[in-house]
């Protein structure tokens, strides 16, 4: 598998507290890779210093480098808007603007100078269709949003993410707001969206990392302690403090 | 035997308590009496308006009274007609919005979306001492130092102008657009932003297309407040716009508000129950009935365009 994102001694304070300990790692194209740990182990921080979220909180300071197709995304010549327009992101409670369902999918495209109704119709129903909730909404697509359940939302949230073409796309913890039905229906919809996509997730559940990801990363107090394929980290870790964290003694 | 006795002291625990009982049946009714006070004053005050204006339509006719372009209600040829001072009102309160409706939604997005926490808590309580400034200080703020930078543009400005009166009633009222918009603009969930910011939102779009939407209610019912607060300002009118009731929108010309009108005739010497001494009430019944309404609409507004979040 080819390597897309590229990341080399990152070091990441916030104003004094070191958040993240010279991480390395590389994760592969067009696959699902899972970032897990207990809380505070730094696996959020690291997902959103991949479109630069964590420029927005005020003292974040990072040295490294984060590469994504050889170029450092934290270097000059990046334009942020751009970056986020490529790795898109879906957060922890989904968040919906207070809009249409349709309105929500266009803002992105909109956003980026697509004017054209047929076009901007095309992406939606397209978008939804990725995010399997077009049956579920096709009929009332100038409805609130809000009136979607949880689980609806957070695929529209998806959807939405989708329709401005990324590359990658980043879940932070993106189902643990859900009940576990329409967790169910995210694992699916990442099992097919990986064809097209590389997707980097955080979970909090180690189970779902198992059955979801590729790759897992285990993190700790903001180092990465293990890397590997999931199977070989779940069946056969080389670390002592991943066996721990994996069979419960901590976490 | 000792132990029995301790059981028995257990078993016979009181669960009176005859002060929070008192207390409890007397609170309710002394915040009662607190609050009707001021439902009487306000029915008190609309009941001495209605009868008073009431007297005045017996003697002139309300069709006279609302459509009339000439007000000389103290000077012979006597003529009762508010339009002039409607006019008036309505200039004052257009330049005060026009002027500080913009500038409060610009300050009210820096300092929601841009500033630093350290600045907003710097700016927004300075902002906010702005509307505690008394309006007699504004009113001779306008006279002595906004209609002479006026007149050195315009040399054909009235010493008393419309104008200048009507940028210092806006002045008065950014503290009022800006604070309560960006109250609304701070309600807007960090979840909404940050999802946009995701898509590859700049900042300023971000402000745009999903702050300013999700508060507009906030932002129309501030808006509209501070537009029936121009609308019943007092003091800077009277101070620096004129007391000449003209039918004109020339906002260089000395004009006279409502409000100029109502302090003018209650200083004189206007003897109490003329009909001259009625018009003061029927034009105030005028102000509070628009008012009224300018609120009514502030609250159809906020509830027709709120975006729930």
């Amino acid at each position: 598998m080819n390597t897309l994102i590229d990341i080399k001694n990152l070091n990441l304070y916030y104003g004094t507290y070191h958040a993240l300990k010279d991480v390395s790692l590389t994760i592969p194209e067009k696959a699902v890779t899972a970032f897990i740990g207990p809380s505070g182990c730094g696996k959020s921080t690291l997902l959103r210093t991949l479109n630069r979220m964590n420029d927005m909180i005020a003292g974040t300071k990072i040295d490294g480098r984060v590469e994504i197709t050889g170029t450092d995304i934290y270097s000059n010549e990046v334009d942020v808007e751009t970056l986020r327009k490529k790795v898109g992101m879906v957060f922890q409670q989904p968040n919906p603007f207070p809009k249409s369902i349709y309105d929500n999918i266009a803002y992105g495209p909109r956003l980026h100078g697509i004017r054209n109704k047929q076009k901007l119709d095309e992406i939606v129903e397209q978008s939804l269709r990725q995010a399997v909730l077009w049956e579920e909404v096709k009929d009332f697509l100038k409805r609130s949003a809000f009136s979607l359940s949880g689980g609806q939302q957070q695929r529209l949230c998806i959807a939405r993410a989708l329709a401005v073409n990324p590359d990658i796309l980043l879940m932070d913890e993106a189902t643990s707001a859900l009940d576990p039905i329409s967790t169910l229906k995210i694992e699916e919809l990442v099992q097919e969206l990986k064809d097209r996509y590389t997707i980097v997730m955080v979970t909090h559940n180690m189970h779902q990392a198992a059955r979801v990801s590729d790759q897992t990363v285990f993190f700790l107090n903001g180092e990465v302690v293990e890397f590997s394929e999931t199977e070989q980290l779940f069946s056969n870790p080389t670390d002592q403090r991943t066996e721990d964290y994996i069979t419960g003694r901590f976490g | 035997m000792k132990q029995a006795e301790v059981r028995q002291e257990k078993t016979s625990i009181s669960f009176k308590n005859k002060k929070s009982y008192i207390l409890d049946r007397v609170m309710p009714i002394l915040l009662f009496l607190c609050a009707a006070v001021s439902i009487v004053t306000t029915i008190g005050i609309v009941y001495t308006l209605m009868s008073e204006t009431i007297g005045f339509f017996r003697k002139i006719p309300v069709f006279d009274f609302l459509f009339g372009t000439k007000w000389s209600p103290l000077i012979a040829p006597k003529s009762f007609g508010i339009l002039p001072l409607l006019s008036g009102t309505m200039l004052i309160t257009v330049i005060a919005c026009v002027f500080a409706i913009p500038v409060g939604l610009a300050c009210a997005i820096y300092l929601s979306e841009y500033a630093p926490t350290k600045v907003r808590k710097i700016v927004k309580p300075i902002l906010e001492v702005l509307a505690g400034v008394p309006t007699i200080v504004y009113g001779y703020f306008a006279l002595t130092f906004v209609t002479p930078m006026i007149r050195m543009i315009f040399p054909s400005t009235g010493v008393f102008n419309a104008l200048s009166a009507g940028l210092v009633v806006g002045i008065m009222i950014i503290p009022m657009v800006s604070s309560l918009s960006e109250d609304a603009m701070q309600a807007v969930p960090k979840s909404l932003r940050n999802g946009a910011f995701a898509l590859g939102a700049t900042r300023f779009e971000v402000a745009l297309k999903v702050v300013v939407p999700a508060a507009f209610s906030g932002i129309v019912s501030s808006s509209v407040l501070a537009f029936s607060r121009a609308i019943g300002e007092t003091m800077i009118v009277a101070v620096a716009a004129g007391a000449t009731p003209k039918l004109s929108f020339n906002p260089l010309e000395s004009i006279q508000t409502m409000t100029g009108y109502i302090v003018q005739v209650s200083l004189g010497d206007t003897p109490h129950g003329s009909i001259e001494y009625g018009t003061i009430y029927a034009v105030g019944m005028t102000l509070f009935v628009i008012t009224l309404l300018l609120n009514i609409l502030a609250l159809y507004v906020a509830r027709r365009f709120r975006e729930e979040y």
